[in-house]
């Protein structure tokens, strides 16, 4: 790598093989599940691994530029390895935010959703738990007990707004506005566009609620190529690691 | 209700832009002499005066700012090919892939940065020049996301768009989610 000159084509070679080793890093693999994890609608499954992996790195760096600082090594070294450190901090925090960002928002939602459920991790569940205990107390007190007996439901507008919702189903209405009013337990919304690039070439996306053999609505994704999608038709391979959104 | 399609967290902001842009690999000849980094992010190094080596752009920064290397401005940088790519960009509905992903966080980290680092080779006319190239091209490729997804009804779902149109796609997201059909 040394040897070459400035001017010299960079060796594509070199650079993929290079990249693809970059790519490997647990630092990389927790950019994408923070990128992933920001951009869908929902909230993804935790990463226990990478996590648990990631913290490891991190104390194991702390240890190390603590020592460096005090055996009193080259100033400039130890900065630049703190640096490293906070980047990685940054993501680590950031990846954990906006998973609680998610769960303060839809926390009754993913409470009643088993799947959903067993995506968070461990402690997640407690703060999800408490928060939404909290969250109950406080409404009950201070509004749902001085209301009609008909309108203490923490989850519907009255006892009646359940039949409402049923009757926009029948008539096959998808209007996801009017289903968040009358329903007031916020959900994420799936049907939302997101931007999302796929390693491999795929195909057979299937784009839409029509029936699976219409070919037509069949979507094929080229590697590397960007594009602007609706999220719940690729929300499986979003979950299989297959696409990234960005 | 508009609030609960949460909009606001699925969108990166500039300065998170910048942090991904930052991870890119950069070429520096260093003026110092040190050890490899073992990074978490990574293993780079080592540092030899004079010798290039690669690191990502914040490390280069880093060094940069302390004095303790130069950055070798990346070949598309230049007067030259940023002429020839916008030239291509207008001439074709389709994005030239002479431009990396993050080329407008990458320039622009480096004009704050390391400005001075920039020859005139690279300047033939003066960096106002690279940097009015690099908003020319952005232009042109928002407006062709803008053509694309004029076509977008709603229900074929999907827009092919090639390349780094962050910012600019991000916007129509932003605008698509708010208000659909």
């Amino acid at each position: 790598m040394a040897s070459r000159s400035v001017e010299t084509e960079p060796s594509t070679q070199a650079e993929d093989d290079y990249n693809a080793m970059l790519s490997t890093t647990d630092v990389e693999l927790l950019k994408r599940a923070w990128r992933n994890e920001k951009a869908a609608p929902e909230i993804l499954p935790f990463q226990s691994d990478l996590i648990a992996r990631v913290r490891e790195q991190i104390e194991l760096m702390e240890e190390t530029v603590e020592e460096k600082s005090t055996l009193g090594t080259d100033p400039l070294s130890v900065s630049l390895y703190q640096m490293d450190l906070d980047r990685t901090l940054f993501l680590l925090r950031s990846y954990l935010r906006i998973r609680i960002l998610k769960i303060e928002k839809y926390m009754f939602h993913i409470q009643k959703t088993d799947e959903l459920w067993n995506r968070l991790s461990k402690d997640e569940k407690f703060f999800t738990e408490r928060c939404s205990d909290d969250l109950k107390k406080h409404l009950e007190e201070s509004v749902l007990s001085k209301l009609p007996e008909n309108y203490q439901s923490r989850e519907r507008q009255s006892i009646i707004s359940e039949e409402d919702d049923m009757r926009l189903d029948i008539f096959k209405f998808d209007l996801p506005e009017l289903k968040s009013i009358c329903n007031r337990v916020p959900e994420p919304r799936l049907d939302t566009f997101v931007l999302c690039r796929s390693k491999d070439y795929l195909t057979g996306i299937q784009l839409g609620d029509g029936p699976v053999d219409d070919r037509s609505k069949l979507f094929e994704m080229e590697a590397g190529v960007l594009y602007f999608i609706c999220y719940k038709s690729i929300k499986p391979l979003v979950e299989s690691g297959k696409i990234e959104l960005l | 209700m508009a609030g609960q399609s949460n909009h606001e967290l699925s969108l990166f902001s500039a300065e998170e832009l910048e942090f991904i842009a930052e991870d890119e690999i950069i070429d520096i000849v260093p003026n110092l002499k040190m050890d490899p980094l073992c990074l978490v992010s990574g293993d780079f190094g080592p540092f030899t005066p004079q010798i290039v080596t690669q690191v990502p752009l914040w490390l280069a920064i880093a060094l940069r700012r302390r004095g303790k290397c130069s950055i070798v401005p990346p070949q598309w940088m230049s007067v030259e090919k940023l002429t020839q790519v916008l030239e291509e960009e207008r001439d074709s509905q389709e994005m030239s892939e002479h431009l990396p992903f993050h080329y407008v966080e990458i320039s622009r980290l480096l004009f704050d940065h390391a400005r001075d680092n920039i020859p005139d080779a690279y300047m033939l006319i003066s960096p106002v020049k690279v940097r009015s190239l690099i908003e020319d091209i952005r232009d042109v490729r928002f407006h062709k996301v803008e053509t694309d997804l004029e076509g977008f009804n709603g229900f074929t779902i999907a827009v092919k768009v090639i390349s780094s149109m962050f910012l600019a796609v991000q916007w129509f997201v932003k605008v698509w989610n708010v208000a659909p059909m």
